[in-house]
């Protein structure tokens, strides 16, 4: 796509009046994230045990988790933690799968056979014992964290690509490009990519809630935040223990949650839209 | 694509396997742990009794060869966690058990998933493509954890229509195979949508509007073959996951079935089981993905293999 | 089958939540309480003992003997104690079985309740091979003669521990380890296997040449294995489940304010306790480990974190194991803070500064990040030191515990049998059990001489001053005493709540309420 091209689908994404309003609230909520340390009424770890699963009041307006502490700063704070790991793993995800799936399936025959048992062969790796030996090793870095998610992501990205590629690599346009002598880095970065786009955008915005709820299981196996900071995924699983008593709890982290998906979604469509040439001349 | 494309890819099956199986076997053991330490530390004499009972005394190459030599007649030892069984009765107990419940939970991911996002493919930025998608999405948001434990509160106790555990009357396949069913569904809506709107824009359905053919017949005999890819794309893993990675819904509905062998299984270091259930898991993605590439032809002649 | 008008108007089927899958049921292998449930109504040891009161009464043994050294007890054998296939049990059953628990092969890892026994130690390493020379003897087939190493006074508690059972040879021999498959066992107590599946249920018949089978009320008893406690309450409330293993956590207050009876809670032989590394810097300093016990608050710990009616451990052993009462060393609240602060400055680190980072080891669970939690900020809080959490997976977290590689690890013990020396002996020098690295002669040498003393009073004594000597140096930080919360529905008759949380099925019958 040349610069003119990027600038229409600019202009389309603009037009699109949900997608502004989703890439706007995301914004928003990074702005909240970066601001957390200032705004938050009070301290993540700040106890008060005289005062558990309160509901929303003034003072507390998300009510209070089972030590008393305030739900609605836990919330900021988790959320800086959840939108780093469902961006960055999901980056880390996006862009090997799609390398590695556009590659397997323009390049086919014994390449794309040898790729695609390897992911195989991953796919089969006990995911538990890859953290523990990982973490052993590594220790409770937080890149292994991205990397660990990232890792059982790209996998599934990668077919999806490669299934993608495969049915476009037949079509007219393919076909001229390698009639013209263009290079296959060419042809797979500059004409199969951009088009198996709307695919890799929809997972992609499947792939960030995903991410952000196994940061839960990581955390349970020791990698990932530390307590008493918790992120949107561990939230919600220890609101799942207070439902019947405390629903607040468990409410107002998955609405966070939700909403920001919304969001994603709002503006994970509208950029598939807008990037999408064909869609643009109906 | 022929018959000797299938035998191909079977045939790469065996040393894929077996590399499988290497990797897995030295892998496990070095994760700290194994499988006797326990919060009671055994004694160092009763220890080496259990290690010499298991063969686990022997130097770490030599149980490698006992491995696939049991492996060779298909017996994947005893469990090291529930010792009065092999791992070959347990998964004969509990395989059955996983696959109906995620077959059926199958069935609702894709009756439901198809359904809404088709539809809201066919009619995009109305109510019939909002409310689809809006559930589908606090699909996403309530993991099955919450889904589970939700369904049980309102269906089993507030309501009392369905029991809220076990595994013996069909109406105990009701709650659980939704609650699997509906993350699925989530996905696979989105994805239906998605794939239907890439290809309405595409040459062969503008042919076919041309032609004259309503919408919904584009819908259902041009658009759902290839709209349909990235599903099927994304079934292969799907199938094997949600007949093996139950884990949770097993869990919160006390069904015995596989997946909860898989993460117990590696938390207790039983090793013969660990190895027992990613064989088996390695075996069902190989198969599930075996068969969505022969779908992709079915449904794309454009695709070729050569 | 035929049922006698009173008992037909109620089923006799008991359903029990049971916590996790058995491991197996074989009493020589298996370690767990779940496995200990089951097994006490399949087989039955020399001894039972008394749903109410704990006291020892008699099993396959009508009546026993103790020297006046205390070496030697001599077990009389009831002639009408049969295995489910007809047999008689005898005092030979009784000796191939503690034979077997202390074969190399057998890898028990509960071999050592056997090392009580004269040469058990040493036949089980190998240094003795024939066990003849192990203090065992059948006088007559009903009439059995054990020889202790030491007068052990809770030996005959000891008879209650499921390793202790008898187990059937002929059964053994011709099924190798499948003989605990529901098609094999053959058992000698008030009920049998009647079905096992995975994950799934185990099921108890009586037994029908059970001696006392005229007691047995139940028909039936399903062990259901629940992996999740929120699971099992919402059985029970749903009526499939008579009694529940235990309770979330969360659920505690609610079922507290319940009053339709169901709600059981008592006082439990655990205790839960921190471990403080004194192999390592800055907690090989006696007086920062016991800066740090004092600065939190017990009481608010229980009342607020825990919430289950546990008792604050201003001791070690839970009071009244084995009706010994340990004086409280500890404070119950936060009432030392001032001490606290001194000792700290006495070590060298006045408010906390020079102190490194303390980390808390845990393995990973709501409740222990919820109580290290609440710790965290009590030390912070109290006295200025900064703590950080770690959680790790069980199998990771008991390496790094028992290989010392922590400061400060979360961890819990529940009595083996109903005796303080459970508790007080984990903390010899180099035992296997004390991670922490502590040693003291002088608490070794107390340990030593209660093995020895048979009079009650002066052991007890002996035991309080290995508690003071305990509680001056912490090794340990003991947060509570472990209580036991679960439902239990009004219609089973014969259930006692105690201490050892024992409730054998063979006095259980269900009621219309």
């Amino acid at each position: 796509m040349s610069d003119s091209l990027w600038k229409d689908a600019w202009h389309r994404l603009l037009k699109n009046k949900l997608a502004v309003f989703g890439g706007s609230f995301l914004i928003f909520e990074l702005i909240i994230c970066l601001l957390t340390p200032w705004i938050a009424p009070y301290g993540f770890e700040t106890q008060n045990l005289e005062l558990t699963l309160a509901k929303p009041s003034l003072s507390h307006w998300f009510g209070t988790d089972s030590l008393g502490r305030d739900l609605f700063t836990r919330i900021l704070y988790g959320g800086r933690i959840s939108m780093t790991v469902g961006i960055l793993a999901s980056l880390v995800s996006v862009i090997v799968g799609v390398i590695y799936g556009a590659v397997s399936g323009f390049v086919g025959g014994k390449t794309d056979n040898l790729l695609m048992r390897i992911v195989d062969i991953l796919y089969a790796l006990p995911f538990i014992f890859l953290v523990i030996i990982l973490m052993v090793y590594f220790g409770r870095n937080i890149l292994l964290l991205f990397l660990a998610l990232g890792l059982t992501q790209w996998l599934t990205m990668a077919r999806i690509v490669r299934g993608q590629v495969i049915s476009l690599k037949h079509k007219e346009f393919v076909e001229a490009a390698k009639s013209l002598g263009v290079t296959t880095r060419t042809i797979i970065l500059k004409h199969l990519i951009p088009n198996a786009l709307g695919p890799v955008i929809v997972y992609l915005t499947l792939t960030v809630p995903s991410v952000i709820l196994e940061e839960a299981f990581l955390s349970f196996l020791g990698l990932g935040v530390q307590a008493p900071m918790a992120s949107w995924g561990t939230l919600i699983s220890s609101g799942v223990e207070v439902m019947e008593i405390a629903p607040g709890v468990l409410f107002f982290p998955a609405l966070m949650l939700s909403l920001t998906l919304f969001s994603l979604n709002f503006l994970g469509d509208g950029l598939r839209d807008a990037l999408d040439p064909k869609g643009a001349r109906d | 694509m022929g018959l000797s494309y299938i035998l191909r890819r079977l045939l790469v099956m065996i040393p894929v396997f077996f590399l499988v199986v290497t990797a897995v076997f030295f892998m496990i053991r070095f994760a700290p742990g194994g499988p006797f330490s326990s919060e009671k530390k055994v004694p160092p004499q009763v220890l080496k009794n259990l290690e010499a009972k298991y063969h686990m005394d022997e130097p770490l190459v030599q149980q490698y060869f006992r491995y696939l030599g049991d492996l060779s007649r298909f017996d994947l030892g005893p469990s090291f966690k529930h010792s009065n069984r092999t791992v070959n009765e347990i998964i004969a107990e509990a395989l059955p058990v996983s696959m109906e419940l995620g077959l059926i939970a199958l069935c609702w991911a894709l009756l439901i998933g198809i359904t809404a996002g088709g539809l809201a493919a066919l009619k995009p930025n109305t109510l019939y493509d909002y409310i689809p998608m809006s559930l589908s999405i606090m699909g996403i948001c309530l993991p099955t954890f919450v889904i589970g434990p939700l369904l049980v509160l309102v269906f089993g106790l507030w309501l009392g229509w369905l029991p809220v555990a076990g595994w013996n009357s069909w109406q105990d396949r009701l709650l659980p195979s939704l609650t699997l069913g509906f993350a699925y569904a989530a996905y696979i809506s989105r994805l239906t949508r998605g794939g239907f709107m890439e290809i309405r824009h595409q040459d062969f359905i503008r042919t076919a509007r041309a032609k004259g053919l309503t919408e919904t017949q584009i819908l259902t005999k041009h658009a759902l073959r290839g709209g349909i890819l990235p599903v099927v794309s994304y079934l292969g893993p799907a199938l094997a996951g949600i007949i093996t990675g139950a884990l949770v819904t097993e869990t919160i509905f006390n069904i015995p079935g596989l997946g909860r062998f898989f993460i117990e299984s590696a938390l207790n270091r039983d090793y013969t089981m660990v190895m027992g259930t990613s064989l088996l898991y390695f075996s069902l993605i190989f198969l599930c993905n075996f068969l969505v590439d022969i779908i992709y032809v079915v449904l794309d002649p454009r695709v070729r293999y050569e | 089958m035929p049922l006698s008008p009173a008992q037909s108007a109620v089923p006799q089927v008991l359903n029990l939540g049971n916590g996790g899958e058995p491991k197996d049921l074989d009493p020589h292998i298996t370690t767990g309480v779940p496995e200990f449930h089951i097994l006490m109504n399949l087989l039955e040891g020399l001894v039972s003992k008394d749903p109410k009161t704990l006291a020892p009464i008699p099993g396959v043994a009508e009546s026993w003997k103790t020297s006046k050294d205390g070496l030697t007890y001599t077990f009389k054998l009831r002639k009408n104690a049969k295995w489910s296939n007809g047999n008689a049990v005898t005092a030979q059953d009784f000796i191939f079985s503690w034979v077997r628990l202390l074969t190399a092969e057998t890898a028990s890892e509960y071999a050592y309740q056997a090392f009580y026994i004269k040469n058990g130690k040493a036949f089980n390493e190998g240094k003795i091979k024939n066990p003849n020379q192990l203090g065992l003897k059948a006088v007559d087939p009903y009439t059995l003669e054990v020889k202790l190493e030491n007068p052990t006074p809770f030996f005959l508690s000891l008879l209650f521990h499921h390793s202790l059972y008898p187990v059937h040879q002929a059964t053994i021999e011709k099924f190798g380890s499948r003989w605990t498959r529901p098609e094999n066992f053959v058992g000698n107590g008030a009920f049998v296997l009647s079905k096992w599946e995975i994950n799934k249920v185990v099921s108890l018949k009586p037994n029908p040449h059970y001696w006392d089978k005229e007691t047995v009320k139940l028909t039936e008893a399903n062990f259901f294995p629940i992996d999740k406690h929120e699971t099992e309450e919402k059985m029970f409330r749903a009526k499939n489940l008579h009694t529940v293993d235990d309770l979330p956590l969360e659920k505690l207050p609610v079922w507290q304010k319940d009053n339709s009876g169901v709600f059981k809670n008592h006082p439990y032989l655990g205790t839960y306790y921190y471990w403080f590394n004194c192999t390592k810097a800055p907690l090989n300093n006696k007086k920062v480990r016991q800066a740090l016990s004092l600065a939190i608050d017990r009481d608010r710990i229980v009342r607020f974190v825990t919430r289950g009616g546990q008792i604050p451990a201003t001791m070690f052993t839970p009071p009244g194991t084995g009706g010994f009462q340990p004086q409280s060393r500890l404070p119950k609240d936060g009432s030392q803070i001032a001490k606290a602060k001194q000792l700290l400055k006495e070590a060298g680190f006045p408010d906390g500064k020079g102190l490194p980072t303390i980390e808390i080891l845990y393995n990973t669970s709501d409740n222990h990040k919820k109580i290290a939690e609440a710790i965290q900020h009590m030390w912070k809080e109290n006295i200025g030191i900064s703590a950080i959490l770690f959680n790790q997976e069980w199998k990771v977290y008991l390496d790094n515990q028992h290989s010392k590689n922590y400061m400060v690890s979360r961890a819990g013990w529940i009595a083996d049998y109903n005796d303080p020396n459970t508790f007080l002996d984990m903390f010899v020098s180099n035992g296997g059990n004390n991670h922490s690295g502590y040693s003291n002669t002088a608490y070794d040498q107390l340990i030593e001489s209660a093995k020895k003393e048979r009079n009650t009073t002066k052991r007890f004594a002996i035991f309080q001053k290995a508690e003071d000597i305990l509680l001056e140096d912490l090794p340990v930080m003991p947060i509570y005493i472990y209580s036991r919360n679960y439902l239990l529905s009004n219609e089973v008759q014969g259930w006692h709540p105690n201490i050892e949380d024992i409730h054998p099925l063979k006095y259980i019958s269900i009621a219309t309420k």
